[in-house]
């Protein structure tokens, strides 16, 4: 029988798994052992300022046994989206812990980097082919916007991670890529059904997130085979169930059944999900539809920078005028500083009580007994931003509500210096797609010496 | 009178995440067929509620979809600021789902 195995440590490199887990992944002989270190869910921030979402000594700790693994068993260890968002200051961080782990241990291993920054000249001339087209509710990219983005990445497919494995890759840390596509490439090129390989590294790429109890750092093995593929938790306090597999096929996309990568479209929509033994599920007919060749660029800038205050609210009268509060302090500090143009700066409030979570969507407008209040103060340069709050924050304590009988103040402050600078605000700028016509002609592989 | 259940009574997951910077996507899913059947079968899961329920109009919903081997819908919303934007509430948009809670289905 047909049949490769994956070993998948964690859902994000750096989250960590339990040795145990891992030592039993190795028992059953995997062929290959990948990791996604990716995602966009923590904002722009870490794009923008090139920054990672573990830290270095997490990263170390869980690469040090995956490359010990893929020595010893002489298999290929695959990282994609390295250092989170998958840019060149995030590759290079995780080139340097890499490096830093084969130095120690002596080893030698051939060691490709598949780079995915994207020359922003090169997006401005498909800009001008009309080959890029904002994401669902995202504006047209525009010169004006491309200009301000610190850097933008594109989510590279399996093909240029096939292209590092057929020159001998034995580590490959992937720039920005499709989640799955860590996972799928080796299976893709062994002759593996595409559709069953991305499916089964769509469930892969989040550890042991698809098993009962679910989490991210945990691992998993999955077995691909001609026509199906099985999924085994390889923790015994964790089970797959057919909800729990199900269910996890819905997670963080828009859609239930069908799901866009590059270069296709994975119809999910007659998927068998099975109970094929205790603890483990069986996955058939997944189907990979080719489509024109895009990539997704995703582009992050520095808009502005932050000054906030943290405090709260007990008083019922000031929580009846709360909104006019907000108002009259805009209205006072303004006047207080005609000489600053208003569009150069705004102050917010979050209201935790009434609608700090959902903003606009909340549906219910009844305030709690009391209010935490996070005022925040957005401006063009961090000294405007700590000025402007500073004077909000005093108008804030001091300024006569209507009704008002706690005279002494009108905000418990959290802290200590209450004025909290937080420094530069990051906003997605490019969120698009790229038609391209060669899946590897924006992913250069390097091979490295160490 | 005939009994109800809310669907937070009858779901066995009801969560909210980013689909993307720029969508919300809520996860309704079931582990029992009889309740799942229901809700599907109730006509009351539709775009004009979720419209009500989120304060939002119709071109804000990009997907709302029941998916049968999974005992699940899903409703896919546009996020009113991008992640982590100024202004953004909910940077993994992890807290979005209470709305669909107290969803009131006919047993």
């Amino acid at each position: 029988m047909k049949e490769l195995k994956i070993l998948s440590p964690c859902g994000i490199l750096g989250y960590g798994y339990p040795k145990e887990s891992f030592y039993n992944g190795l028992s059953k002989k995997p062929d290959i052992i990948a990791v996604d270190a990716g995602s966009t869910d923590a904002g722009p921030h870490k794009l923008g300022a090139g920054v990672g979402i573990v830290s270095k000594k997490a990263a170390k700790k869980d690469l040090e046994l995956m490359i010990q693994a893929g020595y010893d068993l002489n298999i290929p260890v695959i990282v994609g989206s390295a250092g989170g968002s998958g840019a060149k200051p995030h590759v290079e961080w995780t080139m340097a812990v890499i490096k830093e782990i084969l130095e120690e241990k002596k080893l030698k291993m051939k060691t490709a980097i598949v780079w995915a920054d994207i020359d922003k000249n090169y997006i401005k001339k498909k800009m001008a082919e009309n080959k890029v087209h904002p994401m669902n509710y995202v504006p047209e990219l525009t010169e004006e916007a491309l200009d301000k983005t610190t850097s933008v990445v594109a989510q590279m497919g399996h093909e240029p991670i096939i292209k590092a494995l057929e020159e001998g890759a034995q580590i490959i840390v992937a720039g920005r890529a499709y989640d799955p596509s860590v996972f799928a490439a080796y299976p893709i090129m062994k002759g593996f059904d595409a559709g069953l390989a991305y499916h089964l590294g769509k469930i892969l790429e989040c550890g042991a997130l698809c098993c009962e109890p679910g989490t991210t750092k945990d691992c998993m093995m999955g077995y691909l085979r001609e026509d199906h593929f099985l999924l085994e938790p390889l923790n015994p306090n964790r089970k797959c169930y057919v909800s729990s597999v199900a269910a996890h096929t819905l997670y963080e996309k828009d859609h239930p059944y069908f799901l866009h990568g590059p270069g296709f479209a994975l119809d999910l929509s007659n998927c068998k999900f099975e109970q094929h033994a205790d603890g483990v599920v069986k996955v058939s007919g997944s189907k990979l539809i080719k489509k024109p060749y895009t990539v997704k660029l995703e582009g992050s800038a520095k808009v502005a920078y932050r000054t906030l205050v943290i405090g709260g609210t007990r008083d019922p009268i000031a929580i009846q005028n709360i909104d006019d509060i907000q108002n009259e302090i805009r209205e006072q500090v303004a006047a207080y500083f005609d000489d600053i143009p208003r569009t150069d700066y705004q102050i917010l409030f979050h209201l935790y009580g009434r609608d700090g979570v959902m903003g606009q969507l909340e549906p219910v407008k009844t305030p709690a007994h009391e209010l935490g209040i996070v005022m925040e103060v957005i401006a063009s340069t961090q000294e405007l931003a700590n000025t402007i709050c500073a004077s909000a924050r005093s108008t804030l304590m001091h300024f006569p509500y209507k009704g008002r009988k706690a005279t002494a103040g009108n905000i418990a402050l959290l802290y200590s210096p209450s004025d909290i600078e937080f420094g530069p605000v990051y906003k997605f700028t490019v969120y698009h797609l790229m038609d391209i016509e060669d899946p590897c002609e924006l992913f250069p592989t390097e091979f490295v010496e160490i | 009178m005939a009994e109800t259940k809310t669907l937070y009574e009858l779901a066995k997951v009801l969560r909210s995440k980013n689909s993307g910077p720029f969508e919300l996507t809520m996860d309704v899913i079931f582990d029992n067929k009889d309740y799942y059947e229901k809700v599907k079968n109730s006509g009351i899961i539709t775009k004009e509620l979720v419209c009500k329920l989120y304060n939002i109009e119709e071109k804000d919903i990009s997907t709302l979809v029941f998916f049968d081997p999974a005992m699940a819908f899903k409703v896919t919303i546009r996020r009113p600021i991008d992640s982590g934007s100024i202004g953004e509430t909910d940077v993994y948009g992890a807290q979005q789902h209470a709305p669909l809670m107290g969803v009131v289905i006919p047993m």
